[in-house]
């Protein structure tokens, strides 16, 4: 089963030369994307599971190879998830931004 | 008696009144180039009270290397601000607070005070406080960050003759006619100086590194923005202040060009910075 992901509302962030630079509104803490995650982060409207976001965005654009895709993809919004900048759900979200 | 003295930075003036005999002699001294006595618009008003009680005993803090925590926090109607040296508030409704200090003669605690307030003032305007050393040359400022020894002092001790130096440790940058100002602080590092009141456009930024040659690097928008970014000063753990100065990095980098400056602590080194 997939998961739903969202942007936290609880940051500010911005896409410098195609890639994104997020600060956490609660502490200020810094973090930057590569151009897949960028794409991902994009992507999360808290309604489209992220199996179709890797299927639609990182694969099509990247040529990987979906299980593995995912399997990336997932492990990255979990760590982004900790540090409070995405929401992750099994239910599909209200998008947060 | 009272005394009131008017400390203006970046064109933010901040009253100090102090009944303290000792305090006031000593602020008059350090921040003399930054007094004035007519303020350009209503000054922030802090009333400075000094009084040992309730504070840790100076020779505790810091036992072990730690490091003195500083907490700032919005508490819906006012800052309040803490640290083992001080604590105080100041509501930006009225304008005014008034901030508690150990010892009268700890020059780094109403320092300190007066970095955390405009840290937070600067910021509506659309300007924030950076880790940066700063100087102007031929009517342009240039703007230096740099952590704890990447070499903001050392490249402000070799300013050429021709050059003013704004501050060797916390730079003060702000919007302003279509671009961005830098401005001077007393904010000193460690050539324990204060900087010389003045401003000017600012033309570029360098982040430092040292190395075995002096060279410049351009960076692109994402490094420079990650990079300054780190090097703002944020006391305050507010949301809508920490977005704001985000939003200021991220349009001062789209119209500053931003280099890494890789130099040798030598004077030679001020000869490509233009």
């Amino acid at each position: 089963m997939s998961i739903y992901i969202a942007r936290s509302p609880a940051v500010a962030a911005r896409s410098l030369d195609g890639e994104m630079i997020i600060m956490s509104t609660k502490d200020s803490k810094l973090f930057t994307l590569n151009e897949v995650a960028t794409e991902i982060w994009q992507a999360a409207d808290g309604r489209t599971p992220l199996s179709r976001i890797v299927q639609d965005v990182v694969c099509a654009k990247f040529e990987a190879e979906p299980e593995a895709a995912y399997a990336d993809a997932e492990d990255l919004c979990r760590r982004l998830a900790e540090h409070g900048i995405l929401v992750i759900s099994d239910q599909p979200l209200e998008s947060a931004r | 008696m009272t005394s009131d003295t008017v400390i203006e930075i970046a064109g933010i003036p901040i009253l100090l009144r102090s009944h303290d005999s000792v305090f006031e002699p000593a602020v008059r001294k350090y921040y003399a180039d930054f007094i004035t006595p007519v303020a350009s618009v209503a000054p922030v008003e802090l009333t400075v009270e000094v009084d040992a009680s309730g504070f840790p005993d100076p020779e505790t803090v810091g036992a072990g290397g730690a490091v003195p925590v500083v907490d700032v926090a919005w508490t819906g109607d006012r800052w309040r601000l803490e640290r083992f040296d001080f604590r105080g508030e100041w509501s930006p409704g009225t304008g005014r607070g008034q901030v508690c200090l150990a010892q009268p003669q700890a020059l780094q605690s109403i320092d300190s005070v007066l970095r955390i307030l405009h840290s937070i003032l600067a910021v509506p305007p659309g300007g924030c406080l950076v880790h940066a050393a700063s100087a102007v040359r031929n009517g342009s400022a240039f703007l230096f960050p740099g952590v704890s020894g990447a070499g903001k002092s050392t490249l402000s001790g070799l300013i050429p003759s021709d050059a003013t130096l704004l501050t060797d440790e916390i730079s003060y940058v702000r919007q302003a006619e279509g671009g961005y100002r830098a401005f001077g602080t007393p904010f000193a590092g460690n050539l324990g100086a204060p900087g010389k009141n003045v401003s000017a456009p600012l033309k570029a930024v360098y982040l430092l590194a040292k190395g075995s040659k002096n060279k410049i690097d351009p960076l692109s928008r994402k490094e420079a923005a990650t990079a300054l970014l780190r090097n703002v000063l944020f006391f305050a753990k507010d949301p809508e202040l920490i977005r704001t100065v985000f939003e200021t990095v991220c349009r001062l980098v789209a119209s500053v060009p931003v280099y890494r400056l890789t130099f040798l602590p030598t004077p030679e080194v001020w000869e490509i910075i233009a």
